[in-house]
């Protein structure tokens, strides 16, 4: 069964009386535990696709199933507790919350969308921070990190919940290109260990090579689809 | 709730001098607002208790049109012998009456044989005024405060009239008075003590013997002008007075009228309505108060949700519930209001405590009043409350704001 499937979804934005299509008739199905990448240039509709796929953006036609869910309806709320439910985000700018540390960044989900007992969220921390080899720095806060190693907290922080999918917008987009290819080479790692699906984006030729499957798109409409 | 609470703690702390800052902003004005309200209930309680206790009593039946025209204390609205004894009657039978006393109220020529002046006088029982107005003996300034207020002879008379006619203690003076009647009677008396004038009606009077008083004006029967009450409980004022004035109502003369009026100190003095003025200043104090914590608690609060658009932006998208981002902000307006409250409190307590050990003087009129402050448990709590209510009130605004931002837009913020 398709953990993702998305039947001619369209996404267009209106601006007064303009209209701009993001995305356009866009079908796709993807399987648990894939390594899939969008890929396209600026303004191709990949980080739109993402969008609709995290459910924090609505198609404006056409049908959206995540893990089963009609996630074109959901409400809100609804929306918000799907995401806490089922997903992980990784964000180009890392989006970590500067006066707190790794750990309590990392553990920040955990507060808000899990009520686990504190050594619970304690142990699973550190498991996290463990797996992206950043335990030691658990105790650092995200100006005295890398841009490299923030990433790797932000994937933990991704990661922390357990959700089934990890949906990361440009991820390496900030980092160098060394860098780059290990927080993806980590990725790919962390899906191996915990089976989690991740579906990222980027414009990288070199970084897009390391997806398993990859999804182009070029005006908002999926163009070419590849497999490694 | 208390994970939440947590949270808003922790994102306070994020910014401490900001916290500390707002939070000391709310004290200062929790602890300006408290010390206002103690140091003016003190001196409204030092003033009501000295116009109560020394002087009017808490509640007093007159014949009606008696109080219109007791500037010129008329003899011909008296409460007569049979009526007193209905009113007593009534009096005994009202719960939360603690004492009554009979006044005959005239107005006399005073002489210390060289000089002569007027002089405004009541005739007591001086164990019944004793028990309804216990602050009158403490204004002896001049005599021996211990034993019965006057006895028949004895006279206790104003510090002015004192003063002006250079009359001390064990003096012998002339009081003349002029009888419903018309004719003219005079007595000898001798000067049992000087009072301390206070502020307000009867401020200045004088005290005699009630058999004094109703020798000079040749009253055969035990008639009175003026019944003073003292309550139990002065908190219960306005019940127990609405509940005598319903059965004093219910005394009618022979055209089936009421006869007599009842009037609370409030409505006699002309202190109620600077007691008045004390409550709306207090109200003023309190809305500064308001808008202090609305206007402080609400500029962080705009703050931190401007400043943490991405950090929204991330909550959101990682699944925290709309509710959840609106009870974080909501709980750091909580925390802020709960810590400025806490701490205001606290102070004030400190402050009035220390006022209560060196209490404050100061001279009103010529009186020096003491202040010695009070907070009582429901000022405190009421202030405490205002204040938190506010500053939740305060922080809903951005706190709705940041729930329903887009998470994407709040992600793209720069």
């Amino acid at each position: 069964m398709s953990l993702i499937e998305a039947t001619a979804i369209s996404r267009i934005y209106k601006t007064g009386d303009v209209e701009v299509a993001a995305l356009r008739d866009v079908t796709l199905s993807i399987a648990a535990r894939e390594f899939v990448a969008f890929v396209g240039p600026s303004g191709s509709g990949k980080s739109t696709l993402l969008n609709l796929v995290g459910c924090l953006d609505h198609p404006t036609s056409g049908t959206l199933s995540v893990m089963g869910t009609n996630v074109a309806g959901l409400g809100r709320s609804a929306a918000a507790a799907f995401r806490g439910e089922h997903l992980g985000f990784v964000f180009q700018e890392f989006n970590l919350v500067p006066v707190l540390s790794a750990y309590e960044n990392v553990e920040y989900p955990l507060l808000m969308v899990r009520n686990w007992p504190p050594e619970k969220r304690r142990a699973q921390v550190m498991k996290m921070l463990a797996a992206v080899g950043m335990a030691d720095q658990a105790h650092k806060r995200p100006d005295e990190l890398s841009g490299g190693q923030k990433q790797r907290v932000a994937v933990a922080r991704a990661l922390v919940s357990e959700p089934q999918l990890v949906l990361a917008d440009e991820p390496t987009a900030n980092l160098d290109h060394d860098t780059a290819h290990k927080v993806i080479a980590l990725m790919k790692q962390l899906r191996d260990e915990f089976g989690t699906t991740f579906v990222f984006s980027t414009h990288d030729a070199k970084i897009m090579e390391a997806a398993e499957r990859i999804l182009m798109l070029e005006d908002g409409r999926l163009v070419k689809e590849q497999r490694a | 709730m208390i994970a939440t609470l947590k949270l808003s703690a922790r994102n306070l702390m994020r910014y401490q001098r900001r916290t500390w800052l707002t939070a000391g902003l709310i004290t200062i004005g929790v602890l300006a607002m408290l010390l206002f309200v103690s140091a003016a209930g003190s001196f409204k309680n030092v003033m009501v208790g000295q116009i109560t206790d020394s002087m009017l009593g808490h509640l007093q039946v007159h014949r009606k049109g008696y109080v219109a025209s007791v500037d010129n204390l008329p003899l011909n609205l008296n409460i007569g012998a049979k009526m007193l004894e209905r009113v007593k009657a009534e009096l005994a039978a009202e719960p939360g009456i603690a004492a009554t006393s009979v006044r005959l109220k005239l107005g006399a020529m005073f002489s210390n044989y060289t000089e002569t002046t007027s002089i405004r006088l009541n005739g007591i029982d001086p164990q019944a005024e004793d028990a309804t107005v216990p602050g009158l003996r403490t204004r002896i300034s001049e005599g021996d405060k211990t034993g019965p207020l006057v006895t028949p002879g004895q006279l206790l008379i104003p510090e002015l009239i004192a003063k002006g006619f250079k009359v001390k203690v064990g003096d012998t003076v002339v009081l003349v008075a002029t009888n419903r009647d018309g004719s003219v009677n005079g007595k000898n008396f001798t000067v049992r003590g000087v009072l301390e004038q206070v502020t307000g009606p009867g401020g200045r009077d004088g005290y005699l013997h009630t058999d004094d008083a109703r020798e000079l004006l040749r009253m055969d029967d035990p008639e009175t002008m003026e019944i003073a009450v003292r309550l139990s409980d002065l908190s219960r004022l306005d019940a127990v007075q609405a509940s005598l004035a319903n059965r004093l109502d219910k005394l009618l003369n022979k055209d089936g009228k009421p006869v007599l009026e009842l009037h609370s100190w409030k409505q006699l003095s002309p202190f109620a309505n600077i007691a008045s003025m004390i409550d709306l200043m207090t109200l003023f104090i309190r809305i500064m108060l308001v808008a202090i914590v609305l206007v402080s608690v609400m500029n962080v609060m705009l703050m931190a949700v401007y400043e943490r658009i991405r950090e929204i932006g991330t909550l959101a998208a990682i699944g925290t519930p709309p509710r959840r981002i609106l009870g974080l902000y909501v709980g750091e307006g909580l925390l802020l209001g709960l810590l400025g409250a806490a701490v205001g409190v606290a102070l004030s307590l400190g402050v009035v405590a220390l006022l209560n050990v060196y209490p404050l003087q100061f001279p009103f009129g010529r009186q020096v009043i003491t202040l010695q402050p009070t907070l009582s448990l429901a000022e405190m709590i009421t202030v405490a409350v205002l204040v938190v209510g506010m500053a939740v009130l305060a922080s809903l605004q951005p706190a709705w704001r940041a729930s329903r931002m887009d998470p994407i837009e709040a992600l793209r913020h720069v």
